[in-house]
């Protein structure tokens, strides 16, 4: 007799894997949000994925509106994607970076014809993109077909006694089981760097790591602003954290024990041949930041939260957890794991650990979460600068 | 079951504490998460969940140290037992974040 495989996912044409299998519709700009949406409404159980930018932006800018494009339509637990821009050139652009996976794309451009022939037109391709993914059945997978991501939010002093502890454990055995996790938050690691310095494999990564923090840090410093409220929160202070050196040790304490062994561009993927650690620029928002390890290819985010952060994205279940027990009984709709029982001693941190490892297998194998369950899709790019 | 411990504090030496629930002045049973140590502490003045109050002494420009790393400085004297937030503490790093 066969035994159930512990994990399950989706297997694409290029050999990656994820856990969900959504058939996006995907504006290359926010001028082709509308007709992207209407192909949704008319093909419902296609995913479109509305967002601000993608005209006049230049330079670096621009590659990383086109990275986090292409990365979200190569994501795992994309099946198949529909492309709509308002001109034929950045759309192609956007459908050839995907269509180089071996996934089935299509794209359309709306100047010349209008929304509403692009519409009629993007929606029969999106039925039939649709009806093929529905045959895609699950197949047994391992931790190393499946990326992690890890980011908190409005956390407060509980995380860093909880919830982060026990997301750490979870990154561990992860990374143990031969898997592939990503941080980031750059300025929220402010105070404990040396911490993450430390940790790196060697001195490429380490000189990659302290020059990718300090032109964060640059940028931030150069403004002279008074960050408290902005870096740490309000929500982060009204929890009792003072200081971003306080808030940033806590979230240091969710990334595990193991080397940090790259360093990544924001929304760039990690090698397939090597697992572990990677540490990615991002900003400590929570959408950009979630938004960006998805576009890189995480197909599973864990989220500890104090105050109750209610963030969700479209194509990567974000999982959330907190160790405060006030937020867990007072937002419980948004929350997937209650580890405050760690805090009341009722536990010990492996058996918190083993709490998670459960809800990250259930939620991989289909289960959805709660903010899957309440439509949180938060799509959201990170500018770098003005457009032109 | 044991009693829950009224406050936590990540390691034996830090000094501020973290309020398991919502305390009252008084003394107060805690609990170092590293070294599972037990410790006792009078708390000054009502503060929340998840707020810190001293473990000692501090004096203005001393350094607060939380996770065995100072994780800001004092802004003004902190009495031991004292409420310990935006109003006596602050970054080091960035001179231009303050109450």
């Amino acid at each position: 007799m066969g035994s159930k495989p512990r994990l399950t996912g989706y297997r694409r044409p290029d050999g990656s894997m994820g856990i969900r299998n959504h058939v996006i519709i995907l504006p290359v700009d926010d001028l082709s949000n509308a007709a992207a949406e209407a192909v949704a409404k008319v093909v419902p159980g296609t995913l479109a994925l509305p967002h601000s930018y993608g005209r006049l932006q230049f330079g670096e800018d621009l590659e990383l509106t086109f990275r986090t494009l292409i990365g979200t339509g190569l994501n795992g637990n994309v099946a198949a994607v529909v492309v709509i821009g308002i001109e034929p050139n950045w759309t192609q652009r956007v459908a050839n970076g995907i269509a180089k996976s071996g996934k089935p794309v299509a794209s359309f451009s709306i100047e010349g014809k209008g929304d509403l022939q692009t519409i009629a037109d993007a929606a029969r391709v999106a039925q039939v993109f649709l009806q093929d993914a529905s045959e895609i059945a699950r197949e047994s997978a391992s931790e190393g077909d499946l990326i992690l991501s890890i980011k908190c939010g409005e956390s407060d002093t509980t995380s860093g006694l909880g919830s982060c502890p026990t997301t750490s454990e979870a990154v561990d055995r992860w990374v143990a089981a031969g898997g592939t996790v990503f941080f980031g938050e750059t300025s929220e690691l402010t105070g404990g760097e040396h911490l993450i310095a430390d940790r790196c494999i060697d001195d490429a990564c380490r000189n990659l790591f302290q020059t990718t923090y300090d032109n964060y840090i640059k940028v931030i410093e150069s403004t002279g602003a008074n960050l408290l409220g902005s870096q740490p929160t309000q929500g982060n202070i009204a929890g009792g954290l003072t200081t971003i050196e306080e808030k940033a040790l806590g979230n240091i304490a969710k990334t595990g024990s193991v080397p940090v062994v790259g360093v990544l561009a924001p929304a760039e993927a990690p090698p397939r041949n090597k697992p572990g650690l990677y540490f990615m620029d991002t900003s400590s928002a929570a959408a950009e930041c979630v938004t960006l390890m998805a576009a890189a290819g995480a197909v599973i985010h864990l989220f500890p939260t104090g105050q109750g952060n209610v963030i969700g994205n479209p194509i990567e279940p974000v999982l959330k957890l907190t160790a405060n027990k006030k937020t867990a009984a007072s937002m419980p709709e948004h929350i997937d794991l209650d580890v405050s029982g760690l805090l009341r001693q009722e536990y010990n941190l492996t058996k918190a650990g083993d709490m998670m490892m459960d809800v990250i297998e259930r939620t991989v194998n289909g289960r959805l979460c709660a903010a899957e369950a309440l439509g949180h899709r938060e799509f959201t790019f990170t500018k770098l600068y003005i457009s032109a | 079951m044991a009693k829950v411990p009224d406050f936590l504090l990540h390691h034996d030496g830090d000094s501020v504490a973290v309020a398991n629930d919502d305390l009252q002045p008084g003394t107060l049973q805690g609990l170092s998460v590293k070294e599972q140590t037990a410790h006792t502490a009078v708390l000054n003045e009502p503060i929340p969940l998840g707020h810190k109050f001293a473990l000692r002494d501090h004096a203005e420009g001393e350094a607060i140290v939380k996770y065995g790393i100072k994780v800001g400085i004092a802004s003004k004297a902190i009495k031991k037992g004292d409420y310990v937030h935006t109003h006596n503490m602050r970054s080091y790093r960035w001179e231009a974040s303050r109450a």
